[in-house]
């Protein structure tokens, strides 16, 4: 029996900080400057041809009463809850399956994961292409949904469910590899005993493996929500926030705002409280599950 | 003092230029494709938006090059989001010198910021290149007055193209008035044929159809108003009828059940067109050459047109157009000296008979004073007579209402106009919406 030690802080081989340095210089530059300027225009009245006019926080107080901000806040809230709770279930199981070690697995395990090969773009084409109502599959897709007509995209649901559709389809492979990793770090023994204790199939899955996924879960959750936060190139292509604002999260809010009425300091106001709200997202999830204390799914063994 | 203050001034514009390049990033990532190539040494950048007739402009280029000391390097931009990534550039250190436009409200941003060259002198200097073009046209290019564009495509008016074999079929003649519309909307039902296919997915298509609407009931003066700054116009009553009418098309089912999702840069809207399923199509000019290209049995044997219907009681001008008067090349005022003379070459090549013919021989009515000579050589004459005749009696050419507005407007006008269509606004929320903008 292998059991090993788990010393609680491990002060040897841990690297120094000046690790960190490359890191932290390119994320300074690509993402903390960039982000420190995106909150500075977000004071400032701007159309991206004169210079920034300093407006105070007339961005910020429009931004509370804009009716727009509101759906598209509620669209995102909508669309990161739907994406966690459909594709969640599906890349656990998928993750689990995958974890074993059958040739055929690997095998249907790499056909899984071409969608996240492909470019979000590419992607959103092709699915556009097949939703259209006249020459692609759309009619059948209707018939299957139970909707009257094929009208897909012009419908607010059938264009929402489209959106959650395409982007579960293209993400899950990613999620499944992370269960997929996670369910091969369980140890054989723990299956073994179970086994051995006569628990089933059924039993070790609620009782071994999803236990002793938790760290998984948070963070593939982490990573689900701050995604469909962010979502947009699907967006772009495949609805354009059609029809009418029934797609118009957030992302595609600012993009519309910055980049077709060129209202760049509103659109910085849009995008820095997006950040605000992905972060603290964030951090509430992990402080929620308890995961910063980085406690071991091993322990007590 | 003054240098600290210039400093501030670049400073704050650089910093600015990085975060727009941060927010465009996904942007330009969803482009996926090269921007702007790098231009050696003094060479001319010039962006033309990228479609079927960009030949003409890579010819205009090849001749120009063979004279010039300077050369022109043409980038064509894609179509669909050209408008976003010019002003984008122009608001970065990768402006084009030379770039292709709508006139009006697309780049009256830019003139207001002092980035165009104005060219009324050079017009003025020169009568023959003036009088080259047709008045009203070059005038529709024109800013507060001055002119800083030169045409340099065909006109483009919005047209009602039908199919002649389904009119035939039904025994039906194209719409003269909107209750003949209604009625056509009827009886193409009944045959299980859509009656006008429409390409909601690119809301700019549904705007045509309002922009005809308003200029039938109420007149292109009300439009005209709007684009001057006076947006109390909308709340004419004609406004609210032209609405009205646009809902009871839709709720008719003048565009089918599936219109929303049908797209036309994807060439969705043109194919069902040709393939005989929808009876017409209101779309811009373009839409022949297009279909000569795609579908050339289909508009060889089928295709027809005509001019919008009137409206009874309308007191718009039956023969008012919509569209977009022409294209236009404007000068980035940062190219000065010998690329400013060369730029001005380039621009009054553009107001030659040869560039005229080239026009004419891809189907295209150029915006020229000698048009009408040409249009006997054109590949259907009958066509280039029904355009030169639409436009030449035009009591007024209403440049089409997204381009002829500013970004900041035109863009929540489009999303309103979508939401219109999609029965989200009523047109009474409509108007109050517009007004607000």
């Amino acid at each position: 029996m292998n059991r090993e030690k788990h010393p609680s802080a491990p002060r040897t081989g841990r690297p120094g900080i000046a690790w960190a340095i490359p890191g932290a210089l390119f994320f300074l530059f690509f993402a903390g400057a960039p982000m420190a300027i995106v909150g500075y225009l977000s004071f400032t009245d701007w159309n991206g041809l004169s210079d920034p006019v300093w407006s105070g926080l007339d961005n910020w107080s429009r931004l509370w009463q804009d009716d727009g901000m509101r759906n598209a806040v509620w669209l995102s809230l909508l669309l990161t809850a739907l994406t966690w709770l459909t594709q969640t279930p599906i890349v656990l199981l998928l993750g689990v399956w995958a974890a074993g070690r059958q040739r055929n697995r690997a095998v249907l395990s790499a056909i899984f994961f071409v969608p996240l090969l492909a470019s979000s773009v590419a992607l959103a084409l092709l699915w556009r292409t097949i939703f259209d109502p006249n020459f692609g599959l759309a009619p059948d897709i209707a018939d299957f949904l139970g909707l009257e007509s094929a009208d897909l995209l012009g419908s607010e649901r059938g264009a929402f469910a489209a959106i959650l559709f395409v982007t579960g389809w293209q993400f899950v492979p990613f999620h499944m590899l992370i269960y997929q990793g996670g369910a091969r770090q369980i140890p054989r023994s723990f299956y073994d005993a179970a086994s051995i204790d006569g628990a089933g199939t059924v039993r070790q899955f609620f009782h071994i493996t999803l236990p002793q996924l938790r760290n998984t879960i948070v963070t593939s959750t982490v990573l689900m929500v701050v995604g469909a936060l962010t979502y947009f190139d699907t967006v772009l292509i495949l609805t354009r926030g059609g029809p009418g604002d029934a797609t118009a999260i957030v992302p595609y809010l600012m993009y519309d705002t910055g980049f077709k009425a060129f209202d760049l300091g509103y659109a910085s106001a849009v995008a820095t409280a997006l950040v605000v709200v992905a972060t603290a997202a964030s951090l509430l999830l992990v402080r929620l599950t308890g995961f910063t204390r980085m406690r071991s799914t091993r322990e007590g063994l | 003092m003054r240098s600290l203050d210039s400093w501030r001034t670049r400073r704050t514009r650089t910093l600015a230029g990085a975060a727009a390049l941060a927010l465009a990033a996904p942007v330009l990532a969803a482009c996926g494709s090269d921007g702007p190539g790098g231009a050696g040494g003094d060479a001319l950048e010039v962006w033309v938006y990228q479609d079927g007739a960009t030949v003409i402009q890579e010819d205009l280029v090849e001749r120009f090059n063979e004279s010039s000391d300077i050369d022109i390097n043409l980038t064509q931009v894609p179509g669909e989001n050209y408008q976003d990534r010019m002003r984008t550039a122009m608001g970065s250190s990768n402006a084009p010198d030379i770039f292709f436009n709508w006139g009006g409200g697309s780049i009256s941003d830019f003139v207001a910021e002092d980035m165009l060259v104005d060219l009324t002198d050079v017009l003025a200097d020169d009568e023959e290149f003036r009088d080259a073009f047709l008045p009203t046209i070059l005038d529709a290019g024109a800013v507060d007055g001055r002119y800083y564009g030169i045409p340099m495509r065909g006109v483009q008016p919005v047209i009602l193209f039908y199919n002649q074999t389904l009119f035939d079929e039904a025994g039906v003649q194209p719409p003269e008035t909107l209750d003949d519309l209604f009625a056509l909307v009827e009886t193409f039902q009944e045959r299980d044929i859509t009656p006008s296919v429409l390409a909601g997915a690119d809301p700019w298509t549904e705007l045509m159809w309002i922009e005809y609407l308003l200029d039938r009931q109420g007149s292109s003066a009300i439009f005209d108003r709007i684009r001057n700054g006076d947006s109390s116009a909308w709340g004419e009553p004609a406004v609210l009828e032209a609405l009205e009418t646009t809902v009871e098309l839709v709720d008719a089912g003048a565009f089918g059940n599936d219109f929303r999702s049908v797209g036309y840069t994807t060439d969705g809207a043109s194919t069902f067109f040709a393939q005989g399923e929808a009876a017409m199509h209101l779309m811009g000019s373009w839409e022949y050459g297009n279909q000569l290209t795609n579908q050339p049995e289909f508009a060889e044997n089928d295709l027809a047109w005509a001019a919008f219907p009137t409206i009874e009681g309308g007191s718009g001008d039956p023969s008012a157009v919509v569209g977009n008067p022409t294209n236009y090349w404007s000068v980035n005022s940062n190219v000065e000296g010998e690329r400013l003379d060369a730029a001005i070459e380039f621009l009054k090549m553009n107001g030659t008979e040869e560039y005229a013919q080239a026009l004419i021989d891809n189907g295209d009515i150029p915006a020229t004073t000698n048009a009408e000579d040409l249009i006997a050589s054109s590949p259907n004459p009958e066509y280039a007579a029904f355009q030169w005749d639409l436009i030449s009696n035009a009591s007024s050419f209403t440049l089409s209402w997204d381009q002829a507005l500013p970004a900041a407007q035109a863009a929540p006008l489009i999303d309103a106009i979508e939401q219109l269509f999609s029965g989200q606004l009523s047109p009474q929320e409509f108007v109050e919406t517009a007004q607000a903008l």
